[in-house]
C-alpha cells in the first residue's frame, strides 16, 4: 500500500508519542509506526515511580505515564498509527520508508519530514556458555514479568548495577522471585544510590569489582562462576567461586538503534558516553540530512524523561519547518530545552554532556 | 562510601538526622538522598514548605526540621523511596517509623514484621500500626511500624513475618 504523509514518526515510545502530540489539533498528516502491538515502548514495563519534575510526570509510575501520553495522540484524527509494523528500510531513489505490517502488508510511506525515535537495543556480554536457556537481557525479564506476568525463574543473579539492573532486581523481588546478588565489574555502583539502597535494605548484596567467567549447566542454567577484579579490571586468581542460580539477567547497557539514520545519509559518530553510534544533530534535534530528526535513546542513552523532552523539541522543530508552529509550540520547545539542561546539570549528567559535545553541531 | 556499598554508613545517615531535641519533640521526616539526581517532587509535596525550594532540579533536598510535622506526604511521592518519618517517643518504650512499602501482600494493622537495617540485617521485631494509601500513589503504601525505641536510628525497612 502506498501512502503519503507530512510527518513520519518511527517508534511510539515516550519520544515518539511526545513528538506526535505536538501535531494534535493541527492539519499535519502524521503516520506513526511501531514494531510492538502496543504504544508506550519501554514505559509499559516500568512499574516504578519516575524521577524528574512534575512536568515530566515525576512520582508517576512508568505505565501510567504511557497512558497519559497515548490518550491525546489516539484521539487525533490526523495521526495514523500502525502497530506491529516494522520500519524495514529507507529507499532514497523514490524517497519512501518501507514498512512491513505483521500480516505482511507492505506500506510505502512517503513523507516530508521524519522523526526517528527507534530507541535502543540491549548490549550482551561475552562469556562461556552465554547461550544457555535461563540467561536473559534485563529488558526481556521486564517484558515477561511486568507485561505478561510470567516469572523468568526462581533464583536470579543480576549482572550490572546501573539503574536498569537495580530497578529490575527490585521488581523481581516485588514479584516474589529471589535475587541472589548483583555483580558489577566497576568499583562503584553505576545507578542512583536511592535505587541501590532499596535493594540493599532488602538484604540483597551488591558485589562490585566482580564479573562473570562462565555459565554452568547442561540443558539450562544451573549456576555461574564469578571472579573478583583488581583495579586494572583483571581477574584476581583464586577468587573464582560458583554461585547457583537458574536465571542470569544481563543489564550491561543499551545501544542506540541508528541503522535507519545511516540509511538516510545522516552523519553518525561513535560516542561511548552515549552508548554507541549516534547521529550528529543540532539543538533542534535535526540531523545532517535536514529532513530527519531524532529523539530519545537513539540520540544517546538517557532516561525516559529526556526522551519525552527531546520528542517535544523534534516535534516543534518540524512544526516550525512546516510553518504551522504556534507560540504555544515554541514555548513548549523553550521549556523542554530548559528542562533538559537542568536535568543534565548535576554530576550524573556530566557523562551525557561530554558525549553530547561531540555530536552537537551548531552549524548543521 | 555509599557509592561503593549502596548503604549509608552510620556517620552518613546520622548527619542527615535532626538533633536529639527535635527527635524528642515529635514526628519528623528524614531524607536519605545524598546524590545530585534530577528530581524534586518532595519539595512540591510538602504542605508546610519544610523542604527548601530548589534552585536547580539537581539540588539536594534540604529539610527544615522545625517546620516539619512528620505528615508523610513526601514519603508517598518520593520515587527513590528515600524518605521516612521517625517519631522517637511514640510510647515510653517504642518509636514509630513510617516507611514507603511496595511489596505484596499489603500489610494490615497489627501484623508482625522483622525490622531491617540499611544493610538488610534483621535487628528486631515490630508491629504494623497503620497502613496509609495516598490518592496520588495508588499502588504504593506508607506503613507505620511500632519499633523498639533503641532501634530508631538503625531501622530502615521491614519484612512481614509469614504466619
Amino acid at each position: 500500500m502506498k501512502q503519503n504523509c507530512d510527518v513520519l514518526i518511527v517508534g511510539a515510545g515516550p519520544a515518539g508519542l511526545c513528538a506526535a502530540s505536538v501535531f494534535v489539533n493541527t492539519n499535519v498528516q502524521v503516520v506513526v509506526i511501531e514494531r510492538d502491538p502496543f504504544l508506550g515502548g519501554q514505559l509499559l514495563k516500568q512499574t516504578h515511580m519516575f524521577f524528574g519534575s512534575k512536568e515530566q510526570y515525576a512520582g508517576t509510575r512508568g505505565f501510567a505515564i504511557s497512558d497519559i501520553l497515548k490518550e491525546s495522540v489516539l484521539q487525533a484524527k490526523n495521526i495514523h498509527i500502525f502497530t506491529e509494523t516494522v520500519a524495514a528500510g529507507y529507499y532514497p531513489e523514490d524517497g519512501f520508508m518501507l514498512a512491513i505490517e505483521q500480516d505482511q502488508t507492505l506500506h510505502r510511506i512517503g513523507f516530508k519530514k521524519v522523526i526517528v525515535a527507534t530507541g535502543a537495543s540491549e548490549k550482551a556480554l561475552i562469556f562461556e556458555n552465554n547461550d544457555l536457556p535461563g540467561i536473559f537481557g534485563a529488558g526481556a525479564v521486564q517484558t515477561l514479568m511486568n507485561m505478561y506476568g510470567v516469572a523468568p525463574g526462581k533464583e536470579v543473579i543480576m549482572v550490572g548495577s546501573g539503574n536498569i539492573g537495580l530497578i529490575v532486581s527490585y521488581q523481581l523481588l516485588q514479584a516474589g522471585i529471589s535475587v541472589k546478588c548483583i555483580i558489577e565489574a566497576a568499583p562503584v555502583i553505576g545507578g542512583y544510590f536511592v535505587h541501590a539502597a532499596k535493594i540493599r535494605r532488602l538484604q540483597i548484596p551488591i558485589y562490585t569489582q566482580t564479573t562473570i567467567r562462565k555459565a554452568i549447566g547442561t540443558d539450562s542454567l544451573e549456576g555461574v562462576e564469578i571472579v573478583s577484579l583488581d583495579e586494572k579490571w583483571q581477574s584476581i586468581p583464586g577468587t573464582e567461586r560458583i554461585e547457583s542460580c537458574d536465571t542470569l539477567c544481563l543489564a550491561v547497557g543499551l545501544c542506540p538503534m541508528s541503522e535507519l539514520l545511516s540509511q538516510m545519509q545522516c552523519e553518525t559518530k561513535y560516542v561511548p558516553e552515549l552508548g554507541g553510534s549516534v547521529a550528529i544533530r543540532n539543538h533542534r534535534m535535526q540531523c545532517t540530512n535536514k529532513d530527519v530528526y531524532i529523539a530519545g535513546d537513539v540520540a544517546g542513552i538517557e532516561e525516559a524523561s529526556s526522551a519525552m523532552l527531546e520528542g517535544y523539541i523534534a516535534g516543534v522543530s518540524i512544526a516550525e519547518d512546516l510553518q504551522i508552529a504556534t507560540p504555544k509550540h515554541l514555548v513548549l520547545r523553550e521549556n523542554s530545552v530548559e528542562f533538559l539542561k537542568a536535568m543534565r546539570s548535576g554530576p550524573i549528567g556530566e557523562k551525557i554532556c561530554s558525549g553530547l559535545k561531540k555530536v552537537e553541531e551548531s552549524h548543521v | 562510601m555509599f557509592k561503593n556499598t549502596g548503604c549509608l554508613s552510620s556517620i552518613e545517615y546520622s548527619s542527615l538526622m535532626p538533633d536529639e531535641d527535635r527527635l524528642n519533640e515529635g514526628p519528623v521526616a528524614i531524607i536519605e538522598c545524598p546524590e545530585h539526581i534530577p528530581c524534586n517532587p518532595c519539595q512540591q509535596a510538602c504542605p508546610r514548605g519544610a523542604i527548601q525550594p530548589f534552585q536547580k532540579i539537581t539540588d539536594l533536598p534540604v529539610i527544615q526540621f522545625d517546620l516539619c510535622n512528620g505528615c508523610g506526604n513526601c514519603i508517598s511521592v518520593c520515587p527513590g523511596l528515600a524518605i521516612y518519618v521517625i517519631e522517637k517517643n511514640y510510647t515510653p518504650d517504642t518509636s514509630l517509623m513510617k516507611i514507603p512499602y511496595e511489596m505484596l501482600p499489603i500489610p494490615e494493622k497489627n501484623d508482625i514484621c522483622d525490622i531491617l537495617s540499611r544493610e538488610g540485617s534483621v535487628i528486631g521485631r515490630g508491629r504494623v500500626e497503620r497502613v496509609q494509601k495516598y490518592a496520588f500513589n495508588p499502588k504504593g503504601r506508607v506503613v507505620w511500624v511500632e519499633i523498639p525505641k533503641k532501634l530508631y536510628k538503625e531501622a530502615r525497612n521491614v519484612r512481614m513475618v509469614k504466619e
